[in-house]
């Protein structure tokens, strides 16, 4: 690892500042991923600033029909809080899978959504559920939020302080494993809302996480794994590498659509 | 260089590090505190667990200055001076060892396990939990049974259980 001067930020505006200071800063939240890049020198930032400091980061809390989870709230806070488990117990369980025991002990939802790994599960909620991306600066639909490998809307000064997530009627999530990273090499998030149904998928698209309008389409007119039945989605435009060829994914992203769908009841 | 204070196996410790020093290399280098391994350096082997402020988690992943202020028990501070903690006892009568290089962080991440999940631990849960910890001579079949003996001796210790106060 390369070295760089490390700050302990007191406040968000204080974190801010120092975003826009030093050009080549990189927020430190779980650092689960962040630390093992720059270890391998594939980051190299001149300043780190460290966000595990700054107070009222982490709540969880039910506002009216939404759930709403501090950035710095680990994976093993979301997947064993009752009041994720009670409105959506979905996300609870796919917090649950991130990683191992410790790595949910450090790893933040804001730190995962601010990465947008391609294999990571927390994208694939955030779009599934429409959720909301609450930053220093503003609010962000999760549908305008992904934009691509490693790639968010969020400006160079900005940072994600909460995420709102919409309670919805159903939802679900299945992940197919790669067996050696244990990586999502595909999961598929399902849920049934009041106004639509969405499908996002995560670990299959060339340019990440991305929505399936035609199994949407299909299960908006019966919430059913036999509504998916005979569907299908190209595999153009999917990552194909040694882990899966882009044929693999495509048929993974309908047999686990269907999955999930069963899995939500 | 820059200065952290923390508190390791009940003792309070102050060092000067790098930046860039993690928290496994305080341990080790400047502590000598060599029970915690380092076996990929990569957060997958788990060979380097150790408890933050009472939670298992992964010591070369960790910036040593983020540890200002934390509470960090290693294996060294599990044992009393003549007595080896009941989770360790249960790993030496099980034979839950081979070589013993992953031994250290199968040892703390089976003590947070029972501070989670409690005193019974069935054999499916305990091989799920011990998802981020490799032993390289595949020696799981008496790790499993190992932990699921200690979770069982360690009713009646608090969570909080450090022997070198």
């Amino acid at each position: 690892m390369y070295n760089f001067t490390y700050h302990r930020a007191s406040g968000l505006r204080q974190a801010t500042n120092m975003l826009a200071k030093f050009s080549e800063a990189k927020l430190l939240a779980g650092g689960q991923t962040l630390l093992p890049t720059m270890k391998q020198r594939l980051a190299s930032p001149s300043d780190i600033i460290d966000l595990n400091k700054i107070e009222g980061m982490s709540g969880i809390e039910l506002k009216g029909r939404n759930l709403i989870i501090g950035a710095m709230a680990r994976h093993a806070e979301v997947a064993s809080s009752p009041v994720v488990q009670q409105a959506i117990p979905a996300l609870a369980a796919l917090a649950h899978m991130i990683g191992d025991p410790a790595v949910r002990h450090r790893g933040t939802i804001g730190g995962s959504i601010a990465n947008n790994d391609p294999n990571a599960d927390y994208p694939a909620a955030c779009l599934g559920l429409a959720a909301t991306i609450v930053t220093t600066k503003r609010k962000i639909p999760a549908d305008d939020f992904f934009k691509g490998l490693f790639e968010t809307a969020l400006a160079s000064d900005e940072i994600i302080t909460k995420v709102s997530f919409p309670v919805p009627k159903k939802a679900a999530y299945q992940k197919f494993r790669n067996p050696a990273s244990r990586f999502a090499l595909v999961g598929v998030f399902v849920t049934k809302r009041p106004s639509e149904v969405r499908v996002a998928v995560t670990g299959a698209g060339a340019s990440g996480v991305f929505r399936v309008p035609e199994f949407e389409a299909a299960l908006k007119k019966r919430f059913s794994p036999k509504s998916l039945e005979g569907l299908t989605i190209p595999a153009d435009g999917l990552a194909g590498d040694i882990h899966g060829s882009a044929e693999y994914r495509a048929h993974l992203v309908g047999v686990l659509a269907r999955r999930a769908v069963a899995a939500a009841g | 260089m820059p200065a952290v204070s923390l508190t390791v196996n009940g003792k309070a410790v102050k060092a000067t590090v790098e930046p860039r020093t993690l928290l496994v290399q305080l341990l080790r280098e400047q502590l000598r505190l060599t029970g915690t391994h380092v076996g990929c350096d990569t957060s997958q082997c788990g060979c380097c667990v150790v408890h933050v402020d009472g939670k298992a988690v992964k010591a070369c992943t960790m910036l040593a200055l983020q540890a200002e202020g934390a509470t960090v028990l290693t294996i060294e501070g599990l044992a009393t001076e003549d007595k080896l903690h009941p989770m360790q006892e249960a790993f030496r009568e099980n034979h839950g060892l081979q070589c013993g290089f992953c031994t250290p962080g199968m040892i703390m991440t089976a003590v947070d396990m029972v501070y989670r999940l409690g005193h019974e631990l069935d054999e499916r849960t305990i091989r799920e939990e011990l998802e981020g910890n490799i032993c390289r001579c595949t020696g799981y079949h008496n790790i499993v049974k190992s932990i699921a003996a200690g979770a069982k001796a360690m009713k009646g210790i608090a969570p909080s259980h450090q022997a070198a106060e």
